[in-house]
């Protein structure tokens, strides 16, 4: 219970402080490019690091490969939602969530990935 | 070209409340990939590394201080919201790059030296993420700038006939 607390507030923090430096930054675009920070990928790396070992955050970061593919596929899919069918921008990013978890999950399977 | 720079106006349009949602999507987005790869294992668990979860509440609340921006001036600023939250999807998908190389940085570095394993690959993500900004945003203006002058080119020609 405990860790999963530590995590809850390890995690909250630094996905805050990465949001926050996305939101001061200039122009919009660089902005963006915090959105793809690895804010969670910090925090449940350290915390597998200091849990279960270094192989343990290999393994994590290994399959991180394909969900990081997936995130850029899944930006690309909601820049061209948002500019060509004028979706609004909770609709387009939370339906476009599907086509991360087809293309994480095919890239890792492709990738020969086993749980 | 317009350089990279610091403001402080966004931080000041935010209200408390998004800033809680921010910090507790953080917190379960990290809860819950520590719940998949203790359920599924680390393997499963680390596609999840990459869940853009944040980003659906970033880009959200782009567009709605771009509206409430736009109203404040007796326009209606959807179309800037959503123009501002697809500027945003154009950076993450470059930041992705970024986040691929920190996955091979980090998973190549972390058995040998785990503080080397994040500082190595945090600097490859920020040296990746903005190189990749600013290649985009080259070709871009060298793109413009070719179709400017091919306009102004069938304008001349255009002027000559007549």
């Amino acid at each position: 219970m405990t860790e999963y607390v530590v995590r809850f507030l390890v995690g909250g923090v630094v996905v805050s402080a990465f949001a926050m430096l996305g939101d001061v930054v200039r122009p919009k675009s660089f902005a963006g490019l915090y959105g793809a920070a690895p804010s969670v990928a910090l925090a449940t790396l350290g915390i597998a690091v200091y849990h279960h070992g270094a192989g343990y955050a290999a393994t994590q970061s290994h399959s991180m490969m394909a969900g990081a593919i997936a995130l850029s596929v899944y930006s690309v899919l909601v820049c061209q939602l948002l500019v060509r069918t004028r979706l609004r921008a909770a609709p387009a990013t939370l339906l476009s969530l599907v086509v991360w978890l087809i293309v994480a999950f095919g890239v890792w399977a492709l990738a020969g990935g086993q749980a | 070209m317009t350089p990279i720079r610091f403001s402080s106006s966004s931080l000041r349009e935010g209200h408390w409340y998004e800033y809680v949602i921010r910090f507790a999507l953080g917190g379960t987005a990290t809860v819950f990939t520590g719940l998949v790869s203790s359920r599924y294992g680390a393997s499963i668990g680390g596609l999840f590394l990459a869940l853009p979860a944040i980003f659906c509440a970033s880009a959200t609340l782009i567009e709605k201080h771009e509206v409430r921006r736009k109203r404040q001036t007796a326009l209606a600023g959807e179309r800037r919201g959503q123009e501002a939250a697809a500027l945003d999807a154009a950076g993450a998908a470059l930041g992705a790059l970024g986040l691929l190389v920190f996955a091979i940085a980090f998973s190549s570095l972390v058995e040998g030296s785990v503080p080397a394993a994040f500082s190595g690959a945090l600097f490859a993500w920020l040296i990746v993420s903005v190189a990749a900004w600013y290649a985009r945003r080259k070709w871009r203006s060298v793109r413009l700038a070719r179709n400017a002058e091919k306009d102004d080119g069938t304008a001349i020609s255009r002027c000559r006939r007549s």
